[in-house]
């Protein structure tokens, strides 16, 4: 009996390392060929634009990692954004010298209360959380559309400091991506280095198998809704800072962006595997190609279909690691 | 000898199902103890109670003197009990380390894990089982045996009182056999009880001190291993009254109707080679996993083989198309009714008809009437009993829902009916009537392969037996020759 030699699973690993390599292999291609028909186009600012444009993107991925990791999917943060941007324009509205701390706190709280919502349901219906969230989506839209009836929060119904803490930097780098990276390094060492961010992953894995290895499948599962359900709350709360204007259709569609930039970025849909660094790059990558076509003067309507290409070349991708890995894996001579 | 843990009047139901009835167990901290029975005897219930994945409807389970209740396996886990279970139970995205530690990872200081003092660890088991296996690999892709290492590797880590072992040789080589069986000792001498699973009486014998023996979910008995022979454990197993259960006509031999030569799937089956004449019933038995429901799919073509061809009739048959199957006059009855068999949500009319759409329709479409006739015609043969055919078919009862599976290829008047455990769980009157219409199949002419995994069914209904071991045909045993122990030994490896 031999084991598996060690160079064997060496390149195996190299091989997952080598998925997140490919986004910025063409992440960094993108950005040559849009440099050379306009050099400008890596400077400092439009650089810091791109973090900037990012940003609420990558929080949001990084919240639908760690769902789907555990082989679920949450179709409803768009609508959680809109809904917690349109109520923290109308918290300024009501209180204009709320602290910006304060006004934070109460998105994220919304968002959790909207994402315990999600997580309580799929936990106790038993229904997958595709149509669960797709339901949810619709409902948190429709209370979003009932309670603004058709009006709009302006830039001036919020406080100067707010609308700052949206565009300005720390450093050279825009804030809200400073808030992004923390979030994104702190769900990066928690899927990787705590115990219930294992289980995450063993919960995706092989649900029947966390069940037997004592793993409280129900309570995480509802607690990962729970936390994305806080990250989109933190979104919205970016989202009004950033844009100032927020009606109650901000946010629209965003879901499916989200999905794009986890499934782009390498998070296998069926749950297990993935990082979180991963779907971040996805999300840059998205916004590159975004600002890119737009300074190659391709078309916008192209956009989706290159989007959509990228998807579909990254489960491509994903599928021929997979096999390699299992040919690479398998062979284990019996003696 | 001191009790360490008791089963008493242990009942457990699934809907209609009693697994297990008045069920007991008593083991003794020290000692290797061996449970057996046949395929569905309740052993597996019985582990998933000892595991708090079932919680037993009557009865009562007493640790140190004792009772307890499991809400979960982890709780089961926490007292100091720990399964191998028979499935395996790996998360094939994570390390073989994290695999064997999930949830109970050591940490360092922040509750960080330590994946260091993780893969020390890791090492430091498969050395004492005497094996090497690179902790950091992902557990996609081992191989079986690697599988059932690390499974054991995860029940050792725990540092159990109690582990339950659920056929955790049924893979393993020789060697691994060896060096498992040296680990069970060492925990046994060290204190803790080892409940030992397996249909290997050589190993029951090597291993063990008491024996407690199931059968249809009943305690049978637990005897002193020094008191049994394997006849004596083999009648204990099986013994049970088999003349009426099983009402078998003689039937003229005719031609032959399947001819299966030299089918093999790498890794599943090699070389398997029978042919089943008209009026014949033909049983393939062996334990669970010999690969007997992998050739019957092959032959079916629902799954690929490798090489080797299947001839109906004289005819070849395309290899992996069931609809070639079909026309040519085979009908396989699978061998899980609700996944395979049925479809559920439907009602019993449409899925006693869903095999002959095309036959009962005219010019693509298929009216009510035909299809509510065929359907009345085929349950009233086979004595459905439905509160009306357009009721879901879920809503039957196990044994009603298996002769809706039967009327639906039945309907296609098969010339070869393959039928994969056509009695599992259900009723023994339900069982009778099964048998009888296949008896009665086989009279009509029909060749009937029947795949299963009671050997009462298979000494009772079979003209011959075939018996499969570890995916190769290791016997031909004609009816009067067959008996449970050169079934038993045929299909545990022994010659």
């Amino acid at each position: 009996m031999t084991a598996v030699t060690a160079p064997k699973v060496r390149q195996a690993r190299n091989l997952r390392i080598g998925r997140e390599v490919g986004i910025v292999v063409a992440m960094v291609l993108l950005l040559a060929a849009t440099a050379i028909r306009n050099p400008g186009f890596l400077g400092a600012q439009s650089l810091r634009d791109l973090l900037l444009g990012s940003a609420i993107l990558v929080v949001l991925a990084v919240g639908q990692t760690m769902v789907v990791i555990t082989r679920n999917v949450d179709l409803s943060v768009g609508s959680i954004l809109g809904l917690v941007a349109f109520a923290t324009g109308k918290l300024f509205v009501a209180q204009p010298g709320l602290p910006i701390v304060l006004a934070v706190l109460a998105g994220i709280g919304l968002g959790v209360v909207c994402g315990a919502l999600n997580g309580g349901l799929v936990a106790v219906a038993q229904v997958p959380s595709l149509v669960i969230t797709l339901g949810t989506l619709y409902v948190f839209r429709g209370v979003d559309y009932a309670w603004a009836a058709g009006q709009q929060i302006n830039a001036a119904d919020m406080p100067p400091g707010f609308l700052r803490f949206g565009s300005a930097t720390v450093l050279g780098i825009p804030w809200l991506a400073v808030v992004a990276a923390v979030v994104l390094i702190a769900a990066g060492l928690f899927l990787r280095s705590y115990r219930s961010g294992r289980d995450l992953y063993a919960i995706g894995s092989q649900p029947a198998a966390a069940t037997l290895s004592g793993i409280p499948v129900g309570r995480r599962v509802f607690a990962v809704f729970a936390v994305n359900g806080a990250l989109a709350g933190l979104a919205g709360v970016l989202y009004a800072a950033r844009f100032g204007t927020v009606d109650a259709t901000a946010g629209t569609g965003l879901e499916l962006q989200v999905v794009a930039a986890v499934v782009v970025g390498g998070v296998a849909i069926f749950g297990g595997s993935g990082s979180v660094w991963g779907a971040a790059l996805g999300a840059l990558l998205l916004t590159t190609i975004g600002s890119s076509l737009a300074v190659l003067r391709i078309n916008p309507f192209w956009q989706q279909a290159v989007v959509g290409a990228l998807i579909l070349a990254a489960i491509g991708l994903d599928r021929l690691l997979a096999v390699r890995m299992a040919r690479r894996l398998r062979g284990r001579s019996h003696a | 000898m001191t009790s360490l843990l008791r089963l008493q009047q242990v009942s457990k139901s699934f809907g209609a199902v009693a697994a297990l009835r008045d069920a007991q167990l008593d083991l003794a901290a020290g000692e290797v103890h061996a449970l057996v029975g046949e395929n569905g005897a309740g052993k597996s219930t019985l582990v998933k109670i000892l595991a708090g994945v079932h919680r037993p409807d009557a009865g009562t389970v007493t640790l140190d003197g004792r009772e307890v209740t499991f809400a979960g396996p982890a709780e089961a886990l926490a007292a100091g009990i720990a399964v191998i279970y028979q499935e395996p139970t790996l998360f094939p995205d994570l390390s073989v380390a994290e695999n064997i530690f999930v949830g109970r990872q050591p940490v360092q200081a922040g509750r960080r894990i330590d994946t260091a003092e993780m893969r020390r660890r890791s090492v430091a088991l498969f050395r004492r089982l005497g094996v090497q296996l690179d902790p950091d690999r992902p557990a996609r892709g081992l191989s079986i045996a690697d599988q059932q290492l690390v499974e054991i590797a995860k029940s050792l880590s725990y540092d159990a009182r109690i582990l339950v072992m659920d056929e955790p040789t049924a893979a393993l080589s020789g060697v691994e056999v060896d060096r498992l069986f040296a680990v069970v000792r060492a925990l046994r001498d060290g204190g803790a009880a080892v409940l030992f699973i397996s249909h290997r009486f050589d190993e029951v014998f090597a291993l063990c001190r008491r024996v407690t023996v199931m059968r249809d979910g009943r305690w049978v008995a637990t005897s002193p291993i020094g008191e049994l022979t394997v006849d004596t454990l083999v009648r204990q197993m099986v013994g049970r009254d088999i003349a009426t259960l099983f009402p078998k006509q003689d039937a003229e031999t005719r031609e032959v109707l399947l001819d299966v030569r030299g089918l093999t799937r790498a890794g599943v089956f090699a070389d398997v080679s029978f042919t089943v004449r008209g009026g014949e019933i033909v049983a393939l038995a062996g334990l669970v996993g010999a690969g007997r429901s992998e050739v019957v799919r092959a032959v079916f073509g629902i799954e690929k083989y490798d090489a080797g061809q299947v001839l109906v009739a004289g005819e070849r048959l395309p290899p992996g198309r069931p609809a070639a199957a079909i026309a040519a006059g085979l009908a396989l009855v699978p061998e899980d009714r609700r996944q395979q068999g049925l479809v559920m949500e439907l009602s019993v009319e449409r899925n006693a008809t869903l095999t002959r759409r095309w036959q009962l329709s005219r010019f693509g479409f298929l009216p009510l009437r035909r299809e509510l006739a065929a359907a009345r015609e085929w349950t009233r043969k086979l004595q459905v009993k439905a509160g009306r055919l357009s009721d879901p078919v879920s809503t039957l009862s196990g044994g009603n829902q298996q002769k809706v599976v039967l009327a639906k290829w039945l309907s296609t008047t098969p010339r070869v009916l393959i039928v994969d455990e056509p009695t599992r769980g259900i009723d023994v009157g339900t069982k009778a009537e099964v048998h009888r219409l296949m008896s009665q199949l086989a009279a009509d002419g029909v060749a009937v392969l029947m795949v299963s995994s009671e050997l009462p069914e298979v000494l009772g209904m079979a003209d011959r037996v075939l018996v499969m071991h570890e995916g190769r045909l290791v016997a031909d045993i004609a009816r009067d020759a067959a008996d449970e122990e050169s079934v038993m030994y045929a299909a545990t490896g022994q010659q």
